[in-house]
């Protein structure tokens, strides 16, 4: 065997390598038994995860395409840019549960918490990188196993346990029926490699169509896309916030990629892709208007920022249209867009419920009075998700929308249009509670904590440089393919 | 070269501190940052222009070169070849705009130490002042027409901003809005024509398309005809002059800065920038240029004649000299024509005057700005005799009004003998014509002159109150601009912008150079002898004998009323009344229906999300089924 294939999965041995130190770390810095507080630190965890993304980032401008294990494993420029964005996501949802870890019931295990998220996201890494069936079953499992321990990681709370438990069944049932639609492309080709599944799928068979709306519903339960979302609202309300974080934007990111990526390559003869796209036609139109007016009527802000994630899915699948190249450039900027918007958002939302335990719509009304820099934070990410230029948000939708309407889906684009006046109502509705609302009783003033304002910034950051900075659009754009 | 991303940078971070930190400086320290940046910019853009003019190897024919060290792609479009890039770009005409800019600008932040001292609102200024410049800076660099259009919105933002510095004061906010929603108006035409141009030449650069243009062979004369629309509104030319007296409201640096020397002249600019396009494709679409110009030239001059405020008089004179920028270049018929450039005389004859023009109004306007702060006063009625107390304020004035009247061997008598000799070649009714409207300008600035330096001094108003010289801050840029404006002329401007780029020798054409001298004599002297006197009984008698043309000259020929009349009582009354009763019945009911649908379909439908997981399973499997049917069928 030719071990030097392992260098070409690097980065998933490199993350390994983050997880074996963190883990003993974990072992050697217990608590102190005799204070009971914590010494293992935040710190130590977003240092490392910085270096990894730095290091994985370096090679990647000369790697070209390689596979490694006989085409198990895959490996695009691309698929490590997907990887740094959802490491630099990972360090933000690090940043921010900083807090949250420091509470007297968390201490003790708060090294479980960055083992459990860093295998989750090795889960996605071996996901993205996959060229196999069986390989990418294997990361979406470590990807969303681990996650239930994170969503039910709050194990005294009723919630917390109670979204743990809906989450695990509901994703036990939708990976059967995945696997299930899996052995139905194994039966009508053969194989599982996607290369191969690619060149014998005939496009007109019930039987791969089948299997290819069984893989579908499996990435879209995990993308949360109507009519397979409906374990989001719950699980995002009872999942603690920083979880809700990482749940909304980077399991949701990587399997969206992952879907547009199997799909081009397993799924990418002329029939199917028509196949699909209808499918997808009718699954952004239900995701987008669905969650939208579902969204309007929210009263907690962690269910109202589930459905206004389920609409975001929506959009963000507008880039896996046809396959295209530019679809592909626009649907990982999409992710990196609304990452930094969504993330900010949530680093607000954990201050705040940290600090003050609230965490309804109606406790925002005046939050600009006492914390004026923070309320004028989550507006800039708010207008950010609802597309206002000149943050990044608009560019992020206005290059889906450019796509899409190149593949020639004009009346998908103008529903598509149509909702973010919608998305824009809602997402004004907090603007409005935090700066117009009189509120006799305010959250009050309080001082956010170092890592938090270094979260902020890192998505303040992104929200403002990412849309005016064409630069990283047309950076992104060098490593995007399409179909052919 | 490589520096030069920096020259808008630097105004930039500048505009940035100031404007986030400034409340914490005090006014000393945020007038030292603004002014400390603006040395660097002038500093670097000399720098730059010295090693574009003297350092860059011309081509084989003797073109300086199209330098463009930055350019990067902005935002792409996916419609073929078409996006939106920001860089910077050298050529003769945008590096002689930066020394234009940067000096000004310098000189500028320089007065106002002075003149803005003790101003609430001191390092706000200075933060506006660097927007501003930053703006200017870009559009002139600009690579690209879209470029252009950005910097050209933000210069038209930060003039709002500007004008409307003393926000207390219902005059200025009210001068702001109209110099804003005029320009506005102008600048939509302006977009139009950009977005013609990049349909058919698929760019939206400034290297030009041939290929494109011969689709468009009738929309690109219409093409840059409303890009001079835009830029009409900007140059204050009639029929969008409206807003420039008004904007007399700001402070008097800004007029100085803004209103004199570089953003009015950005229309001017942009015709030059665009006359590759005019003179080969639109060749008679360019005498709309011209004549606009000469008309406007006009105007203005003879309004100008009969204002009292000393800002309003100079706000017309510019209006009536940046027309006769535009009548120069309005009067090319051909690109170049051998080393004697007969055709093409104009274009550099424009940038000359452009180049001479901004020193000299600049002067005149912080000349003015010094009166203004010795007697608090904008009428003329208040001065009087003033050459008693301010001898340096009075001895570069009447500098520069030696040069606006054109008198050897002060610059502005240079570049005006070109536009001249370019106006005879173009046509003689027009060289006369603007022969007679120098003379008009002569006249005017005279009476101006010695209404405020010489004639009746205003004794009951200096009793409680001496006037006296401006503090050296003031007086500094003075001396620095009347010794530009002195020295100005001699440099050999065809050596460096001509219109097809070859060197150029300028030639003066005594047959012109001497009527125009002999005029502008002979209109100085009339101006002397009806106003240099303590008593004036020329001057009043000839108002009272041509009591109506006076008052209709003071008033501006009813211009401003006509505008009243067409937007009050005919746009909004009769068009914008009716549309506002559909948008608030109908179209507004139509969306409060859909609102409301839209929340009784949330109501209704907020049984899916019930909790229980055996319902979300079934909806899972339902979905999937209906997801397959519709896939099959």
């Amino acid at each position: 065997m030719d071990y030097s294939q392992f260098l070409i999965m690097h980065e998933e041995l490199s993350l390994l390598a983050v997880i074996a130190i963190l883990f003993v770390a974990d072992l050697i810095m217990c608590p102190d038994k005799k204070s009971g507080r914590g010494t293992f630190n935040t710190c130590l965890p977003v240092v490392l995860l910085a270096a990894h993304t730095l290091l994985n980032l370096l090679p990647c401008c000369e790697a070209a395409e390689t596979s490694a294990f006989g085409g198990m494993y895959q490996y695009t420029p691309m698929m490590t840019i997907m990887k740094s964005i959802l490491n630099v996501g990972t360090i933000i949802v690090f940043l921010m549960a900083h807090k949250w870890l420091s509470r007297e019931e968390n201490l003790v295990k708060q090294g479980e918490f960055y083992l459990l998220t860093l295998f989750t996201l090795f889960g996605m890494y071996l996901m993205i990188s996959s060229g196999h069936f069986l390989m990418f079953f294997i990361g979406l499992e470590l990807a969303s196993v681990p996650m239930t321990a994170l969503v039910a990681f709050d194990k005294c709370r009723f919630e917390s346990a109670e979204a743990g438990a809906k989450f695990i069944l509901l994703a036990l049932f939708s990976s059967a029926l995945l696997l299930y639609g899996v052995s139905l492309i194994y039966g009508a080709t053969g194989t599982l490699y996607f290369s191969e599944i690619g060149a014998l799928l005939s496009g007109n068979s019930v039987l791969s169509i089948f299997g290819l709306v069984l893989f579908i519903s499996g990435m879209g339960f995990k993308i949360s896309l109507v009519p397979f979302h409906l374990w989001t609202a719950d699980t995002y309300e009872g999942a603690p916030t920083v979880v809700t974080g990482y749940l909304s934007v980077i399991s949701k990111g990587s399997a969206a990629f992952v879907l547009m990526t199997v799909l081009m390559k397993a799924f990418g003869t002329c029939a199917l892709v028509e196949a699909w796209n209808v499918g997808l036609f009718w699954i952004i139109i239900a995701s987008i208007t669905i969650a939208n007016l579902f969204a309007i009527r929210q009263k907690n802000l962690k269910r109202f920022m589930a459905f206004s994630a389920i609409s975001q899915a929506g959009y963000l699948i507008l880039g896996v249209m046809d396959g295209t190249a530019q679809g592909m450039t626009s649907l990982v900027f999409y992710l990196l867009v609304y990452m930094a918007a969504n993330l900010g958002a949530f680093v607000v939302m954990t201050t705040i419920e940290q600090n003050s335990g609230k965490i309804g719509i109606d406790d925002y009304d005046g939050l600009y009075q006492t914390n004026p820099k923070l309320a004028f934070l989550m507006t800039l990410c708010l207008f950010s998700l609802a597309g206002i230029p000149p943050f990044a948000g608009f560019f992020s939708k206005f290059f889906v929308f450019m796509a899409a309407f190149k593949a020639g889906f004009h009346l998908l684009v103008f529903i598509a249009l149509v909702n973010t006046v919608i998305s824009l109502y809602y997402y004004l509705l907090i603007v409005k509670a935090m700066y117009i609302k009189p509120n006799d009783n305010p959250i009050a003033t309080f001082q956010s904590d170092g890592y938090t304002r270094v979260a902020l910034f890192l998505s303040i950051l992104g929200v403002i440089v990412l849309g005016i900075g064409g630069v990283f659009y047309n950076y992104l754009d060098l490593f995007s393919y399409g179909i052919n | 070269m490589e520096l030069s991303f920096l020259i808008l940078l630097i105004p930039f971070l500048s505009f940035l501190v100031l404007g986030i930190c400034g409340k914490w400086f005090s006014h000393k320290v945020a007038g030292l940052i603004g002014t400390c940046c603006l040395l660097a910019v002038a500093a670097l853009s000399y720098s730059v222009a010295f090693e574009y003019f003297f350092q860059t190897e011309r081509t084989a024919e003797g073109v300086l070169p199209t330098l463009v060290p930055y350019n990067f792609t902005w935002l792409p479009f996916f419609v073929e070849g078409l996006h939106f890039d920001m860089g910077i770009m050298l050529d003769p005409i945008s590096v002689m705009m930066l020394i234009v800019i940067s000096t000004v600008s310098l000189m500028v932040h320089i007065y106002s130490f002075g003149y803005m001292h003790g101003e609430r609102g001191f390092q706000r200024y200075y933060a506006f002042l660097s927007l501003f410049t930053m703006s200017m800076l870009g559009l002139v660099v600009a690579t690209n027409i879209f470029q252009m259009y950005l910097f050209w919105e933000l210069v038209g933002v930060s003039s709002y901003l500007l004008i409307g510095f003393y926000f207390t004061s219902p005059a200025a906010i009210a001068a702001s809005k109209k110099a804003f929603i005029v320009t506005r108006f102008a600048d939509m035409f302006f977009l139009i024509g950009i977005l013609i141009y990049g349909f058919y030449c698929r760019s939206f650069g400034f290297e030009f398309n041939e290929a494109g243009f011969a689709q468009g062979s009738f929309m690109l004369p219409t093409a840059l005809v409303l890009m001079f629309i835009g830029g009409a509104g900007k140059s204050a030319m009639f029929p969008l002059h409206i807003w420039l007296p008004d904007a007399m409201e700001g402070p008097t640096p800004v007029s100085a800065l803004i209103h004199a020397a570089t953003m009015v002249v950005a229309g001017v600019f942009q015709v030059a920038r665009l006359f590759p396009l005019w003179i080969q494709y639109a060749p008679e679409a360019l005498s709309v240029v011209a004549w606009v110009g000469a008309f406007t030239a006009f105007y203005a001059a003879a309004v100008a004649c009969a204002q009292s405020d000393i800002k309003r008089v100079l706000a017309f004179s510019t209006i009536s000299q940046i027309a006769f920028m535009m009548v120069a270049l309005g009067v090319c018929t051909e690109w170049a024509t051998g080393h004697e450039h007969v055709g093409s005389l104009g274009y550099m004859a424009s940038m000359f005057h452009l180049f001479t023009h901004a020193m000299f109004k600049a002067l005149l306007f912080l000349g003015a700005g010094c009166i203004i702060h010795a007697v608090h006063s904008n009428e003329m009625s208040a001065m009087g005799g003033l050459r008693k107390y301010m001898p340096i304020t009075h001895w570069t004035f009447l500098i520069a009004c030696l040069a606006i009247a054109g008198i050897p061997p002060f610059s502005g008598f240079f570049s005006k003998d070109e536009i001249l000799t370019a106006a005879f070649a173009y046509h003689p009714a027009m060289g006369w014509i603007m022969t007679g409207i120098a003379a008009m300008t002569a006249f005017y600035m005279f009476r101006l002159y010695f209404g405020i330096f010489w004639g009746t001094e205003n004794k009951e108003l200096h009793a409680h109150h001496t006037p006296h010289e401006a503090p050296w801050t003031m007086t500094f840029p003075l001396i620095f601009l009347a010794a530009v404006t002195c020295v100005a002329g001699f440099i050999p401007f065809g050596h460096y912008v001509s219109a097809d780029g070859q060197l150029y020798d300028i030639h003066l054409d005594w047959n012109v150079a001497g009527t125009s001298i002999v005029i502008a004599v002979a209109s100085i002297a009339l101006a002397t002898y009806i106003y240099m006197g303590e008593k004036q009984p020329v001057a009043e008698a000839m108002q009272e004998k041509f009591q109506k043309l006076h008052r209709w000259a003071f008033k501006r020929f009813y211009m401003d009323e006509v505008y009243q009349y067409i937007t009050h009582r005919i746009i909004f009354a009769r068009i914008s009344k009716p549309i506002a009763w559909f948008d608030r019945h109908v179209v507004d009911g139509f969306f409060d229906f859909l609102a409301w649908g839209t929340n009784a379909l949330g109501y209704q439908i907020r049984g899916l999300q019930s909790g229980s997981v055996q319902k979300y399973a079934f909806v899972f499997l339902l979905g999937i089924i209906i997801l397959l049917l519709i896939m099959i069928l």
